[in-house]
């Protein structure tokens, strides 16, 4: 290294605790949109580029292109503390696309599944994939104009959701409704966190 | 500098028509390269490889005091120095970095890899997952978010 190591005496940084949830749903539901309300920055894209080796055959297969696939995702930030940052990650929408999510997925403290009661059966996929893995997450109805107002048990029952999973309806544009829908998912992982750690009673 | 002398020199690569190549005019600073081309040549066509732990998107880079000035480093491509610029201020994570250079999310893991084994950053773990959910940071968080 062409310089030394004499000003080691600086104060070092605090170093935050990072924690990410993800918000899933249909093309178009307002997932953008959601992470853009409570982001203290303005949504930011990034870009992950899958290789040739990064990629399971079986999801591409029909995509005759072997130049590399660009998968966008957009993301926000809150600062919660000085140390401790909480991620939003807006997934891709693609279905081809389920092993990004696994990416994303991981180490995740949960997620939102952003719903349009016009077209429900596009935030199927999502409420599978965060069953089948066990990851917290509540399912948020974005109210558009003009999309009727179902009873939310109507929604639960077509969507066949586990009583457990908190179901809201929110405005994704509006800063305290998603900051509610946030809160709704942490509380639903702590509460589970917390019944994993007692004693089974009985 | 460690890490960038391993991997053979990018030439013809699939992006690259059928062309002599100078060897000069392709290494990873020419700013006349091709944006398809430029981010992997720039890592001279590594992908964040298996020996390297893959860093989260929301793993924190953060500069080490030795960091200073970046730029005295004559060994360091521009993006490496940017990285450690940006992360100056606050740490930066992975993916914030990638979206603030405008560079793939796996070219910002090699670049960072390479500041990393020059101990000129060091990178935050996320918490484990094996280790979530840690009732008290959840509901740190919670607490958070009330008062937003
Ligand atoms: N009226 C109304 N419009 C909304 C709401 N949420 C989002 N929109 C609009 O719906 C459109 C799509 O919103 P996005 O946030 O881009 O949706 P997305 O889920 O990120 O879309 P993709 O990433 O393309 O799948 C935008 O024009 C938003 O302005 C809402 O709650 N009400
Ligand atoms: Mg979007």
């Amino acid at each position: 290294m062409a310089f030394g190591r004499s000003s080691r005496v600086k104060q070092r940084p605090v170093e935050p605790v990072t924690l990410k949830i993800l918000v899933a749903g249909g093309f178009g539901v307002g997932k953008t949109t959601a992470v853009g309300a409570v982001s203290e920055i303005r949504p930011l894209r990034t870009e992950e580029r899958l290789s040739e080796a990064g990629r399971p055959v079986d999801d591409l297969a029909g995509v005759e292109s072997k130049t590399t696939t660009t998968v966008a995702m957009d993301f926000g930030r809150i600062t919660l503390r000085e140390d401790l940052v909480l991620y939003l990650f807006g997934t891709p929408g693609q279905d081809r696309f389920w092993f990004l999510w696994d990416e994303l997925a991981q180490g995740s403290l949960g997620a939102v599944v952003l719903a349009d009661t016009r077209r429900l059966e596009d935030c199927f996929a999502a409420v599978d994939y965060f069953e089948r893995r066990r990851i917290p997450f509540t399912v948020a109805v974005n109210t558009f104009e003009g999309s009727e107002r179902f009873p939310t048990e109507t929604v639960r029952a077509a969507l066949d959701l586990d009583p457990e999973v908190p179901l809201l309806v929110c405005d994704a544009r509006d800063r305290s409704s998603v900051r509610d829908v946030l809160v709704a998912v942490v509380e639903h992982a702590l509460e589970r966190a917390a019944r994993a750690r007692e004693p089974v009673a009985t | 500098m460690a890490g960038m002398s391993a991997d053979s020199p990018r030439g013809t690569g699939p992006g690259s028509p059928d062309r002599t190549v100078d060897p000069q005019a392709s290494r990873w600073y020419d700013a006349d390269a091709g944006p398809v081309v430029r981010p992997y040549a720039m890592t001279r066509g590594r992908t964040s490889s298996a020996s390297r732990h893959r860093l989260d998107l929301i793993a924190l880079v953060v500069p080490e005091p030795a960091a200073d000035d970046p730029g005295r480093d004559q060994t360091l491509a521009p993006e490496h120095v940017a990285i450690v610029e940006l992360c100056s201020d606050r740490p930066q994570s992975i993916a914030e970095l990638a979206a603030d250079l405008d560079l793939p999310v796996g070219v910002v893991r090699v670049l960072v890899g390479d500041l990393v084994e020059d101990e000129l950053v060091h990178v935050t773990r996320p918490v484990p997952p094996a280790e979530l959910p840690d009732v008290n940071i959840l509901r740190e968080v919670i607490n958070g978010l009330r008062a937003l």
